[in-house]
């Protein structure tokens, strides 16, 4: 393990690389943790909505409490609230992937040609950097979720990517630059390798760390824009999300005072702080495992 | 000077660009607002629509160049437009709306910042595990819940349960606005428990930046130099470690008020508090252009004004950038 760190890194052999991330992340008490918890929620959202179906209305039974065959009860419209959840758990997932693969896209595209390139692209490419970091992105992206009709995951995953990729361009620009003088991409350059090689064969194997801690962190941030543009009620979104729940409880049943629709609010909320503690561990863990400077 | 210039220009095309992106939102505002005359005034759609427009003061038809140059010239004279909603002027509601987001905002900011400082220098200095561990966990969960969601919390608890605070709005109607002892107390009272749902959010973060920035101090030669000399340790965690830890956050504490700005819908939708989150939502959901556009304007300035505030500052805390 040492010794792998401590060798020259860009040329690893990839089965060895994987093989060893993957024993650094488990070495790593946190990322274990957080792993086993990222893995059971990425479970849940490929199986259950395999196994479940989605709950019909039944005002019969509504707001009914904890009970064997509902074990988190019933919602404002006689729904099974665990059901919801988990068939919930693949649409907040697949919100947040989307908008974090679309994020680091831009990112990648940006940062590197405005690293690589220089000159007048480079400037360009930073000034609408810092337009986008000037103008928050929660407001723009209430408005862009209008623009672009929001009615599924991939379109809401664009929604929430469009306005959260500068900061990280910005960021991987820097690396480019700082690796861009190294002798082996020199190197590369004077062999007359094209440009697009060295962009896939020297420079994104270095800077692949640094991308999968972000696309962590921008998952996270996604979902918690994704719920709270729910909470406004600026996106028709059909089909089960937490930010739904959230939204329906605190909107629907208003009252979550003594009434047994308090489980119907918490329920999504506990879920998104488990899985946002999942990120939160993995992510350190991970940044411990792959910045061999941070260990100590 | 330069600075100024650069800063000028980023706002010119964040206007541009916002611009651009409210004028292709769907939805038709004059057109809604005929469709309203019809129905109460069982007008014909054509003189309906002639009349919106000009209540309006809005034409969709216009070229987009001409509706840009006269929104370019009413910035220039402070002439914002007339909101569709409210019918008055942009420019009234947003300088109304600025006072209340900047107070709920610098408070909760300067707060948790203050806290998150000082805390944080104290775990680095003291390396204590539990204490560590107990941040973490903190961290994991307020971070991780939305500061609505806490906000909505602290109103069920606060409001509703004890009854100790109020839980919307700005002030009572029983107070009147001024410059009196009753008012404002009455005011601080209102901005509690937004306050408070913005501060258990953010603390801890500004608490493990702390820590991260004085561990990496602690490291350096002129610490431990310090201590050979035998220097007193307050003196070494004021003058030492605090102040040369503390210096980049100051970027970071200007970053989080345009931060927090823009993610003010969210807590004043939740305590109806008259903020520019407020407005720019309700100028959302009603199509209302010209108060959107107020709305983002003073966004905008805000966080090109507080970056800028916080490069002068940088400069004045930090000794080596002064010169040169």
């Amino acid at each position: 393990m040492a010794k792998e760190m401590n060798s020259v890194k860009y040329k690893l052999n990839r089965g060895d690389g994987i093989k060893g991330f993957f024993r650094a992340i488990w070495k790593n008490k946190m990322s274990r943790i957080g792993l086993i918890i990222l893995i059971f929620f990425l479970l849940m959202a490929i199986f259950g909505p395999m196994i479940l179906q989605d709950p019909k209305s039944d005002y019969a039974h509504r707001l009914q409490p904890a009970s064997w065959k509902h074990p988190l009860g019933l919602d404002y419209a006689g729904k099974d609230i665990l059901v919801q959840l988990v068939l919930g758990s693949r649409d907040v997932l697949l919100v947040a992937f989307y908008a974090a693969f679309f994020a680091i896209a831009f990112a990648c595209i940006v940062g590197i040609v405005s690293g690589l390139f220089g000159g007048k692209v480079d400037a360009i490419l930073m000034l609408v950097s810092n337009v986008v970091l000037t103008i928050p992105s929660f407001p723009v992206t209430m408005i862009l979720s209008m623009v672009l009709k929001v009615d599924n995951q991939l379109t809401f995953g664009l929604v929430l990517s469009l306005w959260s990729w500068a900061g990280l361009a910005k960021a991987i620009r820097a690396q480019v630059l700082g690796i861009k003088h190294k002798e082996f991409i020199e190197a590369s350059r004077i062999l007359g390798i094209s440009k697009f090689r060295i962009i896939t064969n020297d420079i994104i194997p270095n800077i692949i760390s640094y991308i999968a801690v972000n696309f962590i962190a921008i998952m996270k941030g996604a979902i918690l824009a994704s719920v709270g543009l729910m909470y406004l009620g600026l996106v028709p979104f059909k089909g089960n999300h937490w930010g739904m729940m959230i939204q329906l409880s605190m909107s629907s049943t208003g009252a979550l005072i003594g009434s047994s629709s308090i489980v119907y609010f918490l329920a999504p909320v506990v879920n998104l702080i488990l899985f946002q503690l999942g990120s939160y561990l993995f992510a350190t863990g991970l940044d411990e495992a792959l910045n061999p400077r941070l260990r100590t | 000077m330069k600075k100024i210039l650069i800063s000028l220009i980023t706002v010119f095309i964040s206007l541009i660009v916002m611009f651009l992106v409210i004028q292709n939102m769907p939805g038709d505002p004059v057109d809604m607002m005929a469709q309203d005359i019809v129905k109460n005034e069982h007008l014909e759609y054509e003189l309906a629509y002639q009349r919106a427009k000009s209540i309006l003061n809005y034409d969709p038809d216009e070229p987009l160049v001409n509706r840009f140059s006269k929104y370019v010239k009413g910035i220039v004279t402070g002439n914002l437009g007339t909101s569709m909603s409210y019918k008055k002027d942009v420019i009234d509601i947003v300088m109304g709306a600025l006072p209340w987001t900047l107070l709920v905002v610098s408070i909760s900011l300067l707060l948790s910042f203050i806290i998150g400082v000082l805390l944080g220098i104290y775990i680095a200095w003291k390396r204590k595990k539990g204490l560590n561990t107990a941040l973490i966990i903190y961290q994991s969960i307020f971070g991780a819940i939305p500061n609505y969601v806490v906000g909505y919390l602290l109103v069920i608890v606060f409001a509703v349960t004890l009854g100790w605070l109020p839980s919307r709005g700005p002030y009572s109607s029983n107070v009147t606005p001024g410059f009196n002892g009753a008012f404002i107390g009455d005011m601080l009272k209102h901005a509690i428990l937004p306050v408070l749902a913005y501060f258990t959010t953010t603390v801890a973060g500004w608490i493990i930046s702390m820590k991260a920035n004085s561990l990496s101090v602690l490291g350096e030669d002129y610490i431990t130099y310090a201590q050979v000399r035998g220097l007193p340790r307050r003196r070494i965690l004021i003058k030492y470690l605090g102040k040369n830890a503390m210096l980049p956050m100051i970027t970071i504490l200007a970053v989080n008020f345009g931060l927090m700005f823009g993610g003010s819908p969210l807590i004043e939708n939740l305590f109806l508090y008259p903020g520019v989150g407020y407005y720019l939502n309700i100028a959302i959901a009603r199509r209302d252009f010209p108060l959107m556009q107020g709305m983002f304007l003073m966004i905008i300035i805000m966080v090109v004004l507080s970056s800028f505030i916080a490069e002068l500052l940088y400069k004045i805390l930090n000794p080596r950038l002064r010169e040169g």
